[in-house]
């Protein structure tokens, strides 16, 4: 399917009046899944998820199907979903835009899962600061109860379940599963160390599946339509690479920062940063060119311009060094944009948003911060860009040294700085310039 | 006299179905009350703590953690007005909206205006970006802000 053909799919009732309200969701076809889902066993429908190829939306982009296989087959007891609506990450706000628009869409998705699952209590666990998500969500919560969407004896299936919305308190942190889950439980957002894993012991210590919102709003499309109908969209598994799981589906691209129209599009996985910046957002602000861009939220580093033809994708942005996909929140930065300026910001982010567990991430994002101030203040040394690389090179969990990928977030937007625009700073050190950043005393 | 109101007690109430645990209750908890009373005190930690069965350190441990609770010495003024700072915001002005609002009102983030009315405070990634620069005022959020439209919306133009 190529991209001109394509009919939103997750964004189809966007903009339409009332779409947030349950009888226009049902007019449009709304809840049509849940009553096919029911009907079938739960194992089939896990099966139709995982030969779907669906993966996971909030970042990691794992196969949504095979976590939900990870559950312990004969287990007494409550099995709990945590729906992840903690969207932090800078850049990212396509949550946001489907709670509100269309929250009935979500929560189908949830019903469906939670059945697949066998969990019979929810939590949506939705940060702070998306207060109308959250009346939004209340709202439609009440209508389901009081259609017989929710509570006991769903649609007559015999099956119950409750829904729970619980708000975060402004950490980034909580959008990691196991910090979510310990949030949820009433403490510090403090990862755990896995194994176990959440599937076998996560929230009150029962096995638990953590999902991203997004993750929620694809599943009544893949009940309705089939795996075939969501593998037609995005991009294949490689035959030559037997890791690679494919990039199946309709994606939410998140564009903002230097373009003329920042703003949420929905395409097939794949399409390139360029065609994203100069079809869908009204190209880069000001006539000029851009100088990095952001591929997937700022964790996951930068491309340089001579990338920009890199497929947005699960594979794409790591073969161009960045990190990976993320949230597929794209942030365009603009050729008079100083990368040093564009770094502290992203590690000044890091630092305040480091839980402090583990020492390599506190401290790390903490020096690199400081690192960059200084030269920021014009006091700057050339060897303050090795020892940069260095710092970013020893923390994360790719060197192993940390309990959760926070730490391998912070570093990565400094390893592709430096590597790919390491002649700018070079310069700015040089130069002793100071940016005269409208900071503030004890601003961070 | 109690430190709790009738309806955060009631809230707090509600919510103790909804869990496994009577500690998962602690974030609901402290959102009401600071939502009534501006800050969480010390008498309302140990009240809670008495509720949900924990030690008022195991409360006072969680409500560190979040930078958001306020404590008694350091309470919010009648409006929250939360600026963004990160990087899409900081690409279209975020950082001069910040640093002018400062200015007018002469306070720095973190501080409450003299008249007790507003209180400032930096954000990390709102997710309105499609809309930076952007505010949230207590928890709505407001996009593609000017300083006159902040001025405009928690002070009235004043």
């Amino acid at each position: 399917m190529s991209n001109e053909d394509f009919k939103p799919v997750l964004l189809a009732r966007l903009g339409k009046p009332n779409s947030h309200k349950l009888e226009n969701y049902k007019a449009d076809g709304g809840y049509q899944a849940l009553a096919k889902a029911l009907a079938m066993k739960n194992t089939e429908v896990i099966d139709v998820v995982k030969t779907s190829g669906l993966r996971g939306r909030g970042g990691a982009g794992f196969p949504t199907g095979l976590k939900w296989t990870f559950l312990p087959k004969d287990v007494s007891g409550p099995i709990y979903l945590c729906i992840n609506g903690d969207e932090s990450e800078p850049g990212t706000f396509n949550n946001r835009v489907l709670i509100e628009q269309d929250p009935h869409q979500v929560l189908e998705g949830i019903v469906i899962s939670s059945f697949a699952t066998r969990t019979t209590t929810a939590y949506f666990y939705l940060r702070y600061e998306y207060g109308r998500c959250y009346r939004v969500l209340k709202d439609a919560i009440d209508e389901m109860y009081a259609n017989n969407l929710l509570g006991k004896n769903i649609l007559g299936s015999g099956y119950d379940l409750d829904v729970h919305l619980h708000r975060g308190a402004c950490a980034y942190i909580c959008g990691e599963e196991t910090g979510l889950i310990e949030s949820l439980e009433g403490k510090r957002a403090w990862p755990r160390i896995k194994p176990p894993f959440p599937a076998i012991e996560g929230a009150f210590r029962r096995p638990t599946v953590v999902n991203n919102v997004e993750t929620m709003a694809c599943i009544p499309h893949i009940i309705n339509h089939g795996a075939e109908w969501f593998m037609s969209m995005g991009v294949p598994k490689d035959p030559n690479n037997p890791r690679d799981a494919g990039s199946y589906g309709p994606k939410l691209y998140c564009i903002s920062g230097h373009v003329n129209k920042p703003g949420l599009v929905e395409l097939p996985m794949g399409i390139s940063a360029r065609d994203l910046i100069d079809k869908h957002a009204g190209g880069v602000w000001k006539g000029r060119k851009a100088k990095a861009v952001v591929p997937g939220g700022i964790s996951m580093g930068f491309m340089s311009e001579k990338e920009l033809d890199t497929p947005l994708d699960f594979a794409g942005p790591g073969r161009v060094g960045c990190l990976g996909l993320g949230t597929a929140a794209v942030v365009v930065i603009d050729d008079h944009t100083s990368m040093v300026d564009v770094l502290y910001n992203a590690c000044r982010f890091f630092a305040h948003e480091s839980c402090g567990q583990c020492t390599p991430c506190r401290e790390g994002t903490a020096w690199s911060t400081k690192i960059l101030e200084r030269i920021r203040d014009g006091r700057g040394k050339l060897s303050d860009i090795d020892l940069l690389l260095e710092i970013s090179g020893s923390m994360g969990t790719i060197p192993g040294t940390t309990i959760c990928g926070l730490a391998d977030g912070a570093a990565w937007p400094i390893k592709n700085a430096i590597h790919k625009f390491r002649p700018e700073f070079e310069e700015y050190i040089k130069s002793g310039r100071r940016s005269e950043s409208p900071a503030l005393a004890g601003a961070h | 006299m109690s430190e709790l109101s009738s309806n955060a007690k009631k809230v707090i109430e509600e919510h103790l179905g909804r869990y496994p645990s009577k500690q998962a209750v602690t974030l609901p908890a402290l959102h009401v009350v600071q939502e009534e009373k501006g800050c969480v005190s010390r008498k309302a930690i140990s009240e809670i703590a008495d509720i949900l069965e924990l030690s008022p350190a195991q409360i006072n441990d969680t409500l560190s953690f979040y930078g958001f609770f306020r404590t008694e010495e350091d309470p919010l003024g009648k409006k929250r007005v939360w600026i963004c700072r990160s990087l899409p915001c900081m690409l279209r002005g975020g950082d001069e909206l910040l640093a002018e609002l400062c200015s007018r009102w002469n306070i720095q983030p973190g501080q409450t205006t003299a008249d007790g009315e507003v209180t400032l405070e930096l954000a990390e990634c709102l997710g309105a970006c499609d809309g930076a620069p952007c505010m949230l005022v207590d928890d709505e959020l407001t996009l593609c802000v000017t300083a006159d439209d902040v001025e405009k919306q928690v002070r009235g133009g004043a």
